[in-house]
C-alpha cells in the first residue's frame, strides 16, 4: 500500500510541468483556435533560459527568481511571434495557422542551437531540497513534494484569472463568440496577443520547474507536444480543469504502466486518448464543437471546374515534358522527380479527404507508411514477387483506412484530427514493437523492385504512370457526383442529409479511398527506396503531408499537389546549407505570410484580380 | 588490367614527386558522408571535427594518391529514405568515390541495403547495430566500431565474477536497446547459468519516466542493474536513482555511459562506481598515439575529444588508407583495398578490418566511473580487443546472408 502511494505522489509530481505546458495550449486554442504546435518550443526555451540564469542568480531567490523570471522572459517572447506570424493571418483558413507555428518550431531549434550549443544541460538542484523524505518508509523526493504543492496554488491562480478579473470575463467571452466580442468593442488584437503571451509563458515555466529533476536539450519539444496534446485533447480543448484532470491521470497511469506493463511506455497515452474520444467525442469536460465556429472565415469556396482548353493543354504539356525527362536530365533529377511523384501523390490523398471533405487528418502517414510495410513485409517473409506485393500496398492501406475510419469518422474538426493520431501512433508502435514481424526500427531492407524495374529510368515511368494516374483519378473523383456529395457533406452537414445524401457514409468512403491511395504512394515509396522503417509511420511523416497541402491551397484543387512540389524542392536545396531550419522555417513563415490562401490560392487570387482590372478597363 | 594498374601506380609515383602540381591538376578524391547533423548535433558535432583533424593531417601530408580528399558533409535529417537519395546525389553527381557516415542504426541499415544494390563501397563507422555485419551484412559494408553485442560482452564478463544473481535491466525502448539487453542477457547466462532477470524496463527515448522507472527496479530487490539508457534519459536516471538510494550496495553495469557524450554533461552527478564502456581521453599515458590524438584534437578544436571525434578520425584513415591500398578510386578495388586492410598507426594502435564479415577490429574501453573535481571520469580502465567476445567464425558466416 506505501509503494502504490509512493507510486501516486511520483504520477502527481510529473503531472505539475505536463499540467503547466497543457494549460497554456488550452487557453491559446480556447481563445484564438489556434493549434499551437510550436508549444513544445517554448517548453525547450524555458528549460535553456531557466538553466542560464540559475547560473548567473544564486541562492534560493536566485532559483525561485529565475523561474519567474524565465516564465516573464518566454511570455514576451510569445507575445513577439504572435504578432510577428500570426497576427497576419488569423483571417486564413481553418487550421491555417498550424503551419506557421511549424516554421516557429524550426525556426527555435536552430536558434537555440545558435545560442546553447549542442551539449544537453543538466539542470541545477533546487536549493535545499536535495534528497528524500520518507512517506509511510517509501522513499519520495523532496522537490516532487513541492511540486505537488505548487500545481494546485497555478491552478487556483488561473482559475481566479479566468473567472474573477475583467481580463477573465474577456478570455471567456472570447472563447465562446470572439466575434461577438469584437464587435462590443474590445480590441481582439491585443486580447489575442495577451492570452497568447501567457500560454507560452505558462510553458516556459513548466520548462524551467522540471529543471531539479532533467535538464535542458534540443530534443524536448517534441518529446513533450505528443504528450501535452493528448492532455489537452483528454480534457477537453479550451477547458482548464480538463487540462489538470487528464495530467494527472495520464501521469498516474504512466507511472503504474512502468511498473506493470513496462513495454507500454511507448503507446499507452495514445491508448487512453482514443478510448476517452470514442466514449466521450469532445474530450471529459469539453463541448461541443459548433460547425463553421472556428476558422469559416474569408470569402466563401468558388465552385470548382474543370480546366478550360488553355489550362489542360498546359497540363498535357507539362506531363509530356516529364515523360520526356530521361532523354535529358541525369540520374538524379530522375530520383528527385520520383521522389516527388509519391510525396505529391501521397499529399494529393490527404487533400483529397482534407479539402474536399473537411477532414482534417493528423495521422495519414499511417495509410502511407502502412502501404509501404504490407508490401515490404511480403517480399520480407514470403519473398512474395515485387509485382503482387505491390498490389498489396493499396489494399492493405484501404482496409486500414475503412478500420480506423469506422471509429473516427463519427467525430469532427480537431477531435477527428486528434484521434486519427492517436490511431496513427498505434499502428507506428505495432510497427516499433512487434520485432518479430516487423524487425523494429531496424526496419525491413531489401526491398528492391523486379528485374524488369530495377533500373531508374524504367522506375520513374512506373512512378510516373502510377503516380500521376492516382492524382488525375482523385481530381477525376472530386469533379464526380461523389465528389459533390462530399462537398456538401463538408459546407452543410443538415442540408446534405435532408437531400437524402448520408453524410457519414460519403466521408467514411472518402476516407478509405484516401487511406488506399496513400498506401499506392508509399507502395511505390518503398520500392523505390529499398527499404522502410517506422519512421515513415511517426507523426513528423503525417505533418509533412499535412503542411504541403496547407502552403499549397485546402481550398484549390492542385494544392496538395503544387505544395508538395514546392515543399521538396525547397528541402532539398535548403538542407545543403549550414542552417537549413532556421531557412526552411523563415520560408514556411513568409509563405504563410504572403500567401494566406496557399501558393495555388494566392496565385488564383491574384489572376482574378488581374482579369477584373482587365475586364474594366 | 595490368596495365591499368602499373599505369596507376607509375603516375601515383609520378605525382608524388611533385604532390603540388598534381593538387592542382586533378581536383580532390570526395567522400560523401551522411550524417543528422542537426538532429543528433551533440554527436555529429565531434564526429565531424574528428574527420577534419584527419583530413587536414593526410592533405598536409600530399593528400592521397598525389590528389586532395575532400568529405562532402550533407544533413539526412535523420530519416533514412532522404539518406538513401542523398546517397544517390552524392555517387551519381557529387562525384564521390564512396559512402561513409550516420550515427544511427536504422539509417546505417538504409544505407547498406542501397550500396549493395547499386554496387557502391559504405563505410558504416557509428551504428552500433550487430546486424549491419552479420544478419543483414553484405559484402560492400564495411563496419568501424565495436558492435552491441561486444560491447555488452566485455560488460557480462565482468557481472559473471560478482555474487549478484538477481539483474534488472533498464533500457531505452528500441532496436538498439532490445539487443543490448538480449547480449547481455545471452552472454552472462552462458558464463553463469544461474543468474535470472527480475525486472525488464522499457522507457520511452528520450521521454524516460525517471521516478516511476525507478521504483519499479526497487521494487523487483535485483542484486545488480544493467543499464543501456543514455544521453538525457541517463541523466534523469541517475539523478532519481540516486536521491533514492536505488544504487545503495548495487553493482550497476552501463553501456556507453562512460562517453564523453554522455558522461560530461553528468558532471558531479556522474554515477560513482558503475562499470562502463566509454572513452578516457584523460587518462593515456604521454607520448602514446592515443594521447598525441588527445593532444591534437584539442590544440585544433580546443575542446576535449569525444567517442565521436575518435570515431570520425579513424574514419578518414580508413578511407585514406584503403585508397592508397587500392590505388585507384574504382569502387571495385576499393572493397577489395578494404577486405583485410590494415593500418599500423592509430589512435588505437593497429586498426585492422576482417576478411570474415567487414568489421573492423576496434574495441572498447572499459572502466569504473568516480568523480574528479566535479566530474565524471573512467578509473582502472582497460582497452579490450573485439575478438575474444565475437561469436565464433563459423557462427558468423551462418548469420551472413549468401556471400
Amino acid at each position: 500500500m506505501a509503494f502504490f502511494f509512493a507510486q501516486f505522489l511520483t504520477g502527481l509530481a510529473n503531472a505539475a510541468a505536463l499540467f503547466l505546458v497543457a494549460s497554456g495550449l488550452s487557453l491559446i486554442f480556447g481563445v484564438t483556435r489556434i493549434v499551437n504546435f510550436a508549444h513544445g518550443s517554448f517548453y525547450m526555451l524555458g528549460a535553456f533560459i531557466g538553466v542560464t540564469l540559475m547560473e548567473i542568480l544564486p541562492g534560493h531567490v536566485g532559483f525561485w527568481g529565475s523561474i519567474l523570471l524565465t516564465g516573464l522572459a518566454v511570455g514576451l517572447i510569445g507575445a513577439l511571434v504572435e504578432m510577428v506570424v500570426l497576427r497576419p493571418i488569423y483571417r486564413a483558413p481553418e487550421l491555417f495557422q498550424l503551419v506557421a507555428t511549424f516554421g516557429v518550431i524550426l525556426v527555435i531549434q536552430d536558434l537555440a542551437l545558435m545560442v546553447w550549443g549542442a551539449e544537453d544541460r543538466l539542470g541545477p538542484r533546487a536549493p535545499g531540497l536535495r534528497g528524500i523524505w520518507r512517506i509511510f518508509g517509501e522513499p519520495v523526493l523532496k522537490y516532487d513534494i513541492v511540486l505537488i504543492a505548487i500545481t494546485p496554488v497555478i491552478l487556483f491562480a488561473l482559475w481566479y484569472l479566468i473567472s474573477r478579473t475583467r481580463l477573465g470575463v474577456l478570455v471567456r467571452a472570447a472563447t465562446q463568440d470572439r466575434e461577438m466580442v469584437g464587435a462590443l468593442g474590445v480590441n481582439q488584437a491585443w486580447l489575442f496577443t495577451g492570452v497568447f503571451a501567457l500560454g507560452s509563458a505558462l510553458a516556459g515555466l513548466g520548462g524551467a520547474l522540471q529543471l531539479p529533476k532533467g535538464g535542458a536539450d534540443l530534443l524536448m519539444d517534441f518529446n513533450i507536444i505528443g504528450a501535452v496534446f493528448v492532455v489537452v485533447v483528454i480534457g477537453g480543448m479550451g477547458s482548464l480543469p480538463g487540462a489538470f484532470i487528464a495530467s494527472v491521470i495520464i501521469s498516474v497511469l504512466n507511472v503504474f504502466g512502468v511498473t506493470y506493463l513496462p513495454q507500454s511506455t511507448l503507446v499507452l497515452m495514445f491508448v487512453v486518448m482514443a478510448v476517452v474520444l470514442i466514449i466521450r467525442p469532445y474530450g471529459l469536460l469539453g463541448r461541443e464543437e459548433v460547425a463553421g465556429e472556428h476558422g469559416q472565415v474569408g470569402a466563401p469556396e468558388t465552385p470548382i471546374r474543370p480546366y478550360p482548353p488553355a489550362g489542360q493543354i498546359a497540363v498535357a504539356a507539362f506531363l509530356g515534358l516529364l515523360a520526356l525527362l530521361p532523354l535529358f536530365a541525369d540520374q538524379f533529377v530522375l530520383i528527385l522527380m520520383i521522389d516527388m511523384v509519391v510525396f505529391a501523390l501521397f499529399a494529393a490523398s490527404l487533400h483529397f479527404i482534407l479539402g474536399s471533405g473537411g477532414m482534417v487528418s493528423f495521422g495519414h502517414a499511417a495509410f502511407f507508411g502502412g502501404g509501404a510495410y504490407a508490401a515490404a513485409l511480403l517480399v520480407f517473409h514470403f519473398d512474395t514477387p515485387m509485382e503482387l506485393a505491390f498490389l498489396f500496398a493499396p489494399l492493405a492501406a484501404g482496409i486500414l483506412a475503412l478500420a480506423i475510419g469506422w471509429f473516427c469518422i463519427r467525430l469532427t474538426g480537431v477531435y477527428f484530427a486528434m484521434l486519427t493520431l492517436a490511431f496513427s501512433q498505434l499502428v507506428w508502435s505495432l510497427a516499433y514493437q512487434w520485432r518479430d514481424v516487423t524487425r523494429g526500427d531496424d526496419g525491413l531492407v531489401n526491398i528492391w523492385p523486379a528485374e524488369w524495374l530495377s533500373g531508374t529510368v524504367p522506375y520513374y515511368y512506373f512512378t510516373l504512370i502510377l503516380g500521376v494516374g492516382g492524382i488525375i483519378f482523385l481530381r477525376h473523383v472530386i469533379h464526380a457526383p461523389f465528389g459533390y456529395a462530399l462537398r456538401a457533406g463538408r459546407d452543410s452537414p443538415r442540408q446534405a442529409e435532408a437531400t437524402g445524401i448520408d453524410v457519414k457514409r460519403v466521408q467514411f468512403g472518402a476516407f478509405a479511398l484516401a487511406g488506399a491511395m496513400a498506401g499506392l504512394a508509399g507502395g511505390i515509396f518503398v520500392f523505390s527506396k529499398g527499404s522502410v522503417f517506422p519512421t515513415e509511420l511517426e507523426i513528423a511523416a503525417s505533418f509533412d503531408a499535412l503542411i504541403v497541402v496547407f502552403l499549397g491551397g485546402v481550398k484549390t484543387l492542385a494544392g496538395g499537389v503544387v505544395g508538395a512540389g514546392f515543399m521538396t524542392l525547397v528541402e532539398d536545396w535548403l538542407t545543403r546549407l549550414e542552417y537549413w531550419r532556421l531557412l526552411l522555417g523563415l520560408v514556411i513563415i513568409a509563405v504563410v505570410i504572403i500567401a494566406p490562401e496557399g501558393i495555388v490560392g494566392s496565385f488564383r487570387t491574384l489572376w482574378a484580380r488581374i482579369r477584373h482590372k482587365e475586364d474594366a478597363a | 588490367m595490368t596495365l591499368t594498374r602499373r599505369f596507376v601506380l607509375g603516375t601515383t609515383a609520378a605525382l608524388a614527386l611533385a604532390p603540388a602540381a598534381a593538387l592542382a591538376q586533378d581536383g580532390p578524391i570526395k567522400i560523401g558522408e551522411i550524417n543528422h547533423y542537426k538532429r543528433m548535433a551533440a554527436f555529429a558535432e565531434p564526429y565531424k571535427a574528428g574527420i577534419e583533424l584527419a583530413l587536414g593531417e593526410i592533405n598536409g601530408e600530399g593528400g592521397v594518391l598525389g590528389r586532395e580528399l575532400e568529405f562532402v558533409f550533407r544533413d539526412d535529417q535523420g530519416d533514412p529514405a532522404e539518406a538513401v537519395k542523398i546517397a544517390e546525389e552524392l555517387m551519381t553527381r557529387e562525384g564521390t568515390v564512396m559512402l561513409t557516415g550516420t550515427i544511427l542504426s536504422h539509417v546505417g541499415l538504409a544505407l547498406s541495403s542501397f550500396a549493395a544494390e547499386k554496387g557502391y563501397l559504405y563505410l558504416a563507422a557509428e551504428p552500433l547495430a550487430d546486424s549491419l555485419v552479420w544478419k543483414s551484412g553484405n559484402p560492400n559494408t564495411f563496419r568501424l566500431r565495436a558492435s552491441t553485442w561486444v560491447q555488452a560482452a566485455m560488460l557480462a564478463e565482468k557481472a559473471a565474477e560478482t555474487d549478484a544473481v538477481k539483474y534488472a535491466t533498464i533500457a531505452p525502448n528500441y532496436a538498439y536497446g532490445q539487443d543490448a539487453v538480449e547480449a547481455f542477457k545471452e552472454n552472462l547466462k552462458r558464463l553463469k547459468p544461474e543468474v535470472e532477470f527480475v525486472a525488464e524496463q522499457w522507457p520511452a527515448l528520450f521521454n524516460i519516466d525517471a521516478g516511476a522507472e525507478v521504483q519499479a527496479i526497487e521494487r523487483a530487490k535485483p542484486d545488480a542493474i544493467y543499464n543501456v539508457t543514455f544521453g538525457t534519459d541517463l541523466a534523469k536516471f541517475v539523478r532519481d536513482g540516486g536521491d533514492r538510494g536505488l544504487f545503495d550496495g548495487r553493482d550497476v553495469y552501463g553501456l556507453l555511459t562512460g562517453e564523453p557524450e554522455y558522461l560530461d554533461p553528468l558532471g558531479a552527478d556522474a554515477p560513482e562506481g558503475w562499470y562502463v564502456t566509454g572513452y578516457p581521453w584523460y587518462g593515456f599515458e604521454e607520448g602514446t598515439p592515443a594521447a598525441e590524438f588527445v593532444n591534437a584534437y584539442m590544440e585544433s578544436t580546443g575542446e576535449s575529444p569525444k567517442i565521436g571525434s575518435l570515431v570520425g578520425y579513424l574514419t578518414a584513415q580508413s578511407i585514406a588508407a584503403a585508397i592508397e591500398e587500392a590505388g585507384s578510386t574504382e569502387t571495385e578495388a576499393l572493397i577489395g583495398a578494404f577486405e583485410g586492410l590494415t593500418i599500423e598507426d592509430t589512435p588505437i594502435g593497429e586498426l585492422h578490418y576482417r576478411e570474415l564479415d567487414n568489421q573492423s577490429n576496434m574495441g572498447a574501453y572499459v572502466g569504473t566511473i568516480a568523480v574528479e573535481d566535479g566530474q565524471g571520469v573512467m578509473v582502472d580502465w582497460e582497452y579490450k580487443e573485439p575478438s575474444p567476445y565475437m561469436p565464433s567464425d563459423e557462427e558468423i558466416t551462418e548469420m551472413r546472408p549468401a556471400e
